[in-house]
């Protein structure tokens, strides 16, 4: 389940960056990969579609949302923590 | 710049009496503007938004730094994320319109409507015969029959209805509005709407300004309108996440976003001497207008572009950065554009800036979109002919990168002598008005 949800959001993301998925590390930030604030809007939404979940995110104040988009990591941590609660 | 300067008062007066809807250059009389241009002045005001459905009341909120955003309120809201808005409460278009003008009139054509109407009144103006052929009216919107298109998609997709009312595209047509004001006061000159987003009200005034100062028309209407909270015009903006849950608060530190409005704000442009010679009440001078394209991206905003447009207006109008002593701001409220704003601001004007006063009244009425810098319009007039400045309100922490005199909660009485109003549209696309106090 865990290695699905970050299969498929590396996809996501991936695609968005024009990368292959390999080149989507944990410790890559938006930045990193190249992914500029409308670029990260719309992964974000591309995920959203996916899992069919809400994310909290304001384009405005990124580092306050409860979603940390600090790296893939933490993307992917936040994403699965919205699955599963959305499950539970 | 003009090469009709040898045409006189009284052969312009015969030519228009015929009929003919001749260029008419004003020079003779009271002077005419630099390099001959004719000056042109605002006569007549009129609005609609959420701080009072006309501009007396409206100018009170500014001085008070009420607050008009309010918990939304229409169908489906529940099914937002985004509940505030800058709403118009208490709309009764029965009040101002019969059965068969309500089947055809959208809201952003009803609150131009109603906005002009109040215009012209003011103005004291009487557009039939010679008058109506030299006249004519550019509006802005952005959206247009906005809740028209989404009460009829609605019967359609969701209701699974195969059937519209006849008048939906009449309705719906972003120039509606402009054509029913044409009607409504028989202008018969040039008519029409101009849609850039954010700017669309600017741009369009710019235009009207730039058509009487040339002589094209000798009285035009301008402005601009915009009715596009409704299920479909938010739920729109919530997927940028640029909007706020809870405030607009520009320049501030801890902004989170826009907030949107509704409504109208319509102005009588007419020409100087024309004015002064009928004893019209002026209440300011429209003296310098540009516009800019960033050429760059389509949401991210420019400095260079916004300064370009600031300076530009300025060179316009024949004004110097220390005449400017006020700026009605695009302020939306969002990272993005405060401090771009105010990065151009500070670099057009050098010291001066420390010396200005810049304020966005979108954190009173919300963004109107293509209809806010009409609305907005009326801080500038208020500055220059009462000597007080409208404030920026939910201001709370200052920022260091919105460093200026953004005249934080409470209005504030200063003489001014000229103003600015910029806005600056998704697009990249600039429009910067010029006033000075007559």
């Amino acid at each position: 389940m865990t290695e699905d949800i970050k299969t498929r959001i590396r996809a996501i993301i991936a695609e968005q960056a024009m990368l292959d998925p390999e080149q989507v590390t944990d410790d890559a930030t938006p930045e990193d990969l190249g992914i500029d604030s409308l670029g990260l809007v719309e992964s974000i939404f591309a995920i959203e579609e996916e899992f069919d979940i809400t994310i909290p995110f304001n384009a405005n104040e990124p580092e306050k949302s409860d979603f940390d988009i600090t790296n893939m990591g933490t993307i992917i941590a936040a994403v699965e923590r919205l699955v599963a609660e959305k499950d539970g | 710049m003009s090469k009709k300067k040898g045409l006189s008062v009284g052969k312009q007066a015969d030519r228009i009496d015929q009929g003919l809807a001749a260029p008419s250059v004003s020079q003779g009389g009271d002077k005419a503007g630099r390099d001959g241009l004719r000056r042109v002045v605002i006569t007549g005001a009129g609005t609609i938004n959420a701080l009072g459905h006309d501009v007396a009341s409206t100018l009170e909120a500014f001085r008070e730094g009420r607050c008009g955003i309010t918990q939304l309120d229409f169908r489906d809201v529940e099914r937002l994320s985004i509940q505030i808005g800058g709403q118009i409460h208490n709309w009764t278009p029965e009040t101002y319109f019969n059965r068969q003008q309500i089947l055809l009139y959208d809201k952003f054509t009803q609150f131009t409507l109603l906005a002009a109407k109040q215009a012209v009144a003011q103005a004291g103006l009487n557009f039939e015969g010679a008058l109506g052929l030299r006249s004519g009216v550019i509006l802005g919107t952005a959206g247009g029959g906005l809740n028209t298109w989404d009460e009829n998609y609605r019967a359609v997709y969701e209701e699974g209805k195969n059937r519209v009312h006849p008048f939906v595209v009449p309705k719906l047509m972003n120039n509606a509005a402009a054509s029913h004001v044409s009607m409504e006061f028989g202008l018969r000159g040039p008519a029409f709407t101009v849609a850039t987003a954010c700017a669309s009200s600017n741009h369009a005034m710019g235009l009207a300004f730039q058509m009487v100062r040339s002589g094209a028309a000798d009285v035009m209407l301008s402005g601009g309108s915009e009715a596009m909270l409704c299920f479909g015009g938010v739920k729109a903006w919530e997927g940028l996440r640029v909007m706020s849950k809870d405030a607009c608060r520009p320049f501030s530190a801890n902004r989170n976003g826009m907030v949107q409005g509704e409504g109208a704000g319509v102005f009588v442009f007419e020409e100087y001497s024309r004015a002064k010679a009928r004893g019209a009440d002026i209440l300011a001078e429209v003296v310098g207008f540009a516009m800019s394209s960033d050429a760059q991206d389509i949401v991210m905003p420019s400095a260079q572009g916004a300064e370009r447009a600031i300076t530009g207006a300025m060179t316009d109008g024949g004004l110097n950065r220390d005449q400017i002593g006020y700026i009605n701001a695009h302020g939306t409220g969002t990272a993005a554009n405060d401090k771009t704003e105010c990065a151009a601001v500070a670099h057009a004007f050098g010291h001066h800036a420390d010396k200005l006063m810049m304020s966005s009244t979108k954190s009173m009425h919300g963004h109107l979109i293509g209809g806010t810098g009409a609305v907005e319009l009326l801080a500038c007039i208020m500055a220059l002919r009462d000597g007080v400045i409208a404030p920026t309100i939910g201001y709370q922490e200052a920022d260091p990168e919105c460093a200026l005199d953004v005249v934080p909660n409470e209005a504030r009485e200063v003489e001014v002598e000229a103003v600015l109003s910029n806005a600056f549209a998704f697009g990249g696309l600039n429009a910067v008005i010029a006033l000075r106090r007559v």
